[in-house]
């Protein structure tokens, strides 16, 4: 387990050398991940860790990539997705052009989920889903809309249990050990890599889900994520957030109201 | 001697799998002390609901938490690891959560919690291992015992599965091999 220091030291060189700034990520979790780096990458030890990092440019998609949990699935957390249908489409319904932002979208499987919701409300062709993430290699799979055959049993289960009627395999082609789902989702995405610790917002959106990523911030970058959030989110819009994630120890919290008890969905209110 | 205190409360971490239930029901009950901070990690169902957290709510007079990220560790309370999120020690005064990859086929794992006590908390880490069917918990819980902290490993003739306090044992990771009413009678007394 590499020492707090040469955490620290790291932290330092990926931010001076090439602009990726970790210095609020929660140290806990973050140090799991280049633990990990050294594991998977073979690592004698953290010294030719950093050495790499510090001569080979080409590495550093790599570490963002693998510092980057990037664990997602199709309707995770099913009843928030069921939420999403009988309490927040119908308002989305009512608007003449619907904008979402998936922010820290990993490899996009939410946002493929979300497509399918619009669909089966008959909204997908007034919608435009924006998918980001910090990581340039995983949006390449948003784009793909591949995804591997042997998730799509519990990705189907999750789809019923979320309120879904349609047989799931109808979303998607099958060829080999792989789901290609329809172009047609992937014509309404705009894909990008964003940054939520230096990116700014460059949009307003009605519904902005951004699931299991605050965890990773310290407080500060939690708050200040939240007020880019803030900034980017219309009046009566929505915002969801992980299953253990809050808004509560936030400013921004004064003009949202929690949906009900059990979901993490907020709705901006003024 | 450092004395512990506010600073360095001391922490008390359970971790429990298939057939721990009715032992950790009764450690439950030796949890009395406003100064001590009480953390149980069990595997659970992914899609849990909030059961385990009323029984233990009926077993004790202590407030009793599910962590939500970034909740505030504090002395004399009773804290549940969620459901799919690995539980992690931000500082001795802040929990944060995790939803990597899953250790040893489970989330929350053992192995993790234990090892980030080890880590935040070392000498003032108590780590106990309960009944379970896999290997989760051995590594982290070795951990603990290597960072000064006291070990706690059920006696395997009385754990209702085996595998995880046997490979503990055969890791030597425990300090002391306990069946459930020594670790009851060890609480009481080291814990008060």
């Amino acid at each position: 387990m590499i020492r707090d220091e040469e955490l620290e030291e790291l932290i330092e060189v990926l931010a001076v050398n090439y602009g990726y700034d970790y210095s609020n990520y929660a140290r806990a979790s973050l140090k799991r991940r280049v633990n990990r780096i050294l594991t998977i990458d073979r690592f004698p030890s953290y010294s030719e860790l950093l050495y790499r990092v510090k001569t080979n440019p080409d590495y550093i998609a790599n570490i963002v990539q693998a510092l980057t949990v990037n664990v997602t699935e199709m309707f995770r957390d099913p009843l928030v997705f069921k939420t999403l249908r009988e309490d927040v489409i119908p308002y989305l319904a009512t608007l003449p052009f619907i904008r979402i932002w998936h922010a820290g979208c990993a490899t996009g499987e939410e946002v493929y989920s979300m497509a399918i919701l619009l669909e089966e409300a008959g909204l997908l062709d007034n919608s435009l889903l924006y998918a980001t993430d910090i990581s340039p290699a995983v949006i390449e799979n948003v784009r793909s809309g591949i995804f591997p055959i042997a998730q799509m049993k519990q990705y189907s289960e999750n789809y019923i249990q979320s309120g879904g009627t349609n047989d799931f395999s109808k979303y998607y082609t099958a060829k080999y050990d792989w789901a290609k789902f329809h172009e047609r989702f992937k014509q309404k995405m705009i894909i990008a890599t964003h940054n939520l610790v230096s990116d700014r917002s460059f949009n307003e959106f009605q519904l902005i889900i951004c699931r299991n990523v605050l965890i990773y911030f310290d407080k500060v970058l939690q708050e200040r994520t939240l007020k880019l959030f803030d900034d980017s989110l219309e009046k009566f819009g929505f915002l969801v957030l992980g299953s253990k994630e809050n808004i509560r120890f936030s400013q921004i919290s004064l003009r949202y109201q929690q949906l009900n008890n059990q979901d993490k969905i907020w709705r901006r209110m003024e | 001697m450092e004395k512990n205190g506010i600073d360095n409360p001391k922490i008390l971490i359970i971790a429990g799998s298939a057939g721990s239930f009715s032992a950790l029901m009764l450690l439950v009950e030796a949890f009395t002390s406003a100064k001590v901070i009480y953390v149980l990690v069990q595997h659970r169902k992914t899609n849990a609901d909030p059961i385990l957290t009323d029984l233990i709510k009926g077993k004790t007079n202590l407030p009793v938490h599910e962590v939500e990220d970034k909740d505030a560790i504090l002395p004399g309370h009773i804290y549940i690891a969620p459901a799919n999120y690995h539980l992690l020690f931000e500082s001795k005064k802040t929990f944060s959560l995790d939803n990597s990859e899953k250790i040893n086929f489970s989330r929350p794992s053992f192995d993790v919690t234990f090892e980030s006590a080890a880590d935040i908390f070392s000498k003032d880490a108590t780590g106990i291992l309960l009944s379970g069917a896999n290997e989760d918990g051995a590594i982290g819980i070795l951990k603990i015992k290597k960072a000064g902290g006291v070990t706690l490993v059920q006696d395997p003739t009385e754990a209702q599965v085996d595998c995880m306090p046997k490979k503990a044992i055969d890791m030597h990771a425990h300090t002391h091999i306990m069946q459930t009413q020594e670790m009851i009678s060890y609480i009481k007394k080291n814990f008060d």
